[in-house]
């Protein structure tokens, strides 16, 4: 089983030289700590900047330096500053070519929840449903299961929808599983130690497995 | 075209209760402390705030809120601030949340002279609900008004007194675009300098934009989540 690192450090593998990413918060944001040193990755911030760094020096702090999560960052050689309807636009053009981002709950047709509980305080959807609306790679990070011991990975979303038929793949503590066009979870790795059997009988959707599924190496 | 005014008073003097406000920034960047700071004073009532956050409870439009001063937020993050989460909850405050590259691209809109834009953001979610849905290209998109309002009120690093503006870092966010958005746009900047100072291929945001500017004095700006790395 992994832990949120894990989980981020076998995201990080995904990430490919030249790619554009956009990080969402909480797990994914882990991701930028394990991207391979041999690749070119940007990363985009969507309140306007191209080139995230890491969290600045104790003391170098930069009130007018944030991330979308509202983090004191740096930013590399090369960045870029632009304002948020252009940020979108580069979304929305698909010029950002992998969104990692948390869930919810997603569904065996690639439907995303992750902005709404109802009865609960709401914060707002932030970016997320212009992120999932127009990427075409989306991964999400998340547990398997939610506190209540619940899957996750659901037939239908049972919690308002942030995005419909838009997650690709699906990276967490148990397994790596991609969300094929024609419906259905299809198991391609198992998080160290984790059998099959567990994966099955943590999600609830359509579980698709054909043949050995291989252990993940992390 | 000299467009300077003496201070966030004179900045805002005419803003009348029941009018839409733009007010710029991210979190706590590139907040228009002094416009704010003055609109708390001035008192105005029922506003309709548009911004992409509403602040905390001791700051930004927290403020405005503690006063009540704002009938209803639009806004696409809401974040922590239990004076909001209360009016909200009693049904003082109205709130609308919308997608964040939606906000971002109706102030666009108003600031190029287009009535609205097609976006796939809140598609099959309850964000659709009631809006007219246009199929492109074999995707849907949903058809979005640009925005419409009364002021604009944004914050800027540089500005000439001819309101050309250029912003630092990440606090050029919703500044830029809803500059340009506004009826009336204010901008406030940390330095006010005259026409011919600021180089002319690095404005942001072209002086015809902006109606009024000042330069504010002794900026807070907060930073909301410090975050930093230990040196090795």
């Amino acid at each position: 089983m992994l832990d949120k690192e894990g989980i981020a450090k076998r995201i990080a593998k995904e990430i490919k030289d030249g790619y554009y990413v956009n990080l969402g918060i909480g797990i994914p944001t882990l991701v930028a700590n394990y991207i391979p040193e041999n690749i070119d990755v940007v990363l985009q911030s969507e309140n306007g900047l191209l080139g995230m760094g890491p969290f600045p020096y104790e003391g170098e702090e930069d009130p007018d330096l944030i991330n979308a999560g509202k983090q004191t960052i740096t930013m590399l050689p090369g960045s870029a500053i632009f304002d948020s309807a252009m940020s979108f636009g580069m979304i929305r053009a698909k010029k950002v070519n992998l969104t990692i981002l948390g869930a919810m709950e997603v569904s065996e047709n690639g439907d995303i929840a992750n902005w709404k509980i109802p009865g609960k305080m709401v914060k707002g959807m932030g970016g997320a449903m212009d992120l999932v609306a127009s990427a075409e790679n989306i991964i999400v990070a998340m547990q398997h299961v939610n506190k209540a011991g619940e899957s996750k990975l659901l037939p239908q979303c049972t919690l308002p929808l942030t995005g419909i038929n838009c997650v690709k793949k699906i990276v967490t503590e148990l397994a790596v599983l991609d969300v094929l066009p024609e419906g259905g979870f299809k198991l391609l790795e198992r998080a160290p130690g984790v059998s099959v059997e567990e994966i099955k009988k943590a999600t609830a959707g359509k579980l698709i497995v054909e043949g050995e599924i291989p252990e993940m190496t992390v | 075209m000299n467009k300077t005014v003496s201070g966030a008073e004179e900045a805002i003097h005419d803003i009348k209760d029941g009018m839409t406000l733009m007010l710029g920034g991210f979190g706590m960047s590139g907040l228009p402390e002094k416009c704010i700071a003055a609109l708390v004073k001035k008192g105005v009532k029922n506003l309709t705030c548009i911004s992409n956050n509403a602040g905390v409870d001791d700051f930004g439009i927290g403020l405005m809120l503690k006063q009540r001063q704002v009938k209803k937020m639009i806004s696409s993050y809401v974040g922590e601030n239990a004076e909001f989460e209360r009016q909200l909850l009693t049904g003082e405050l109205e709130v609308e949340l919308i997608p964040q590259g939606t906000l971002a691209t109706r102030c666009m809109a108003a600031g190029y002279g287009m009535p609205a834009i097609f976006t796939p953001a809140g598609i099959g979610t309850e964000v659709a609900i009631g809006k007219e849905i246009r199929n492109f290209n074999g995707k849907d998109y949903l058809m979005e008004l640009a925005f419409d309002a009364d002021f604009a009120i944004v914050k800027a690093w540089k500005g000439d007194t001819m309101g050309n503006l250029v912003f630092r870092g990440t606090s050029r966010n919703f500044n830029a675009v809803m500059a340009m958005a506004g009826k009336i746009t204010v901008a406030e900047v940390e330095e006010l300098v005259e026409p011919g100072e600021l180089d002319p291929n690095f404005i942001h945001t072209p002086g015809i934009y902006v109606h009024r500017i000042f330069q504010g004095e002794n900026y807070e700006k907060r930073i909301e989540q410090r975050t930093v790395r230990k040196r090795t």
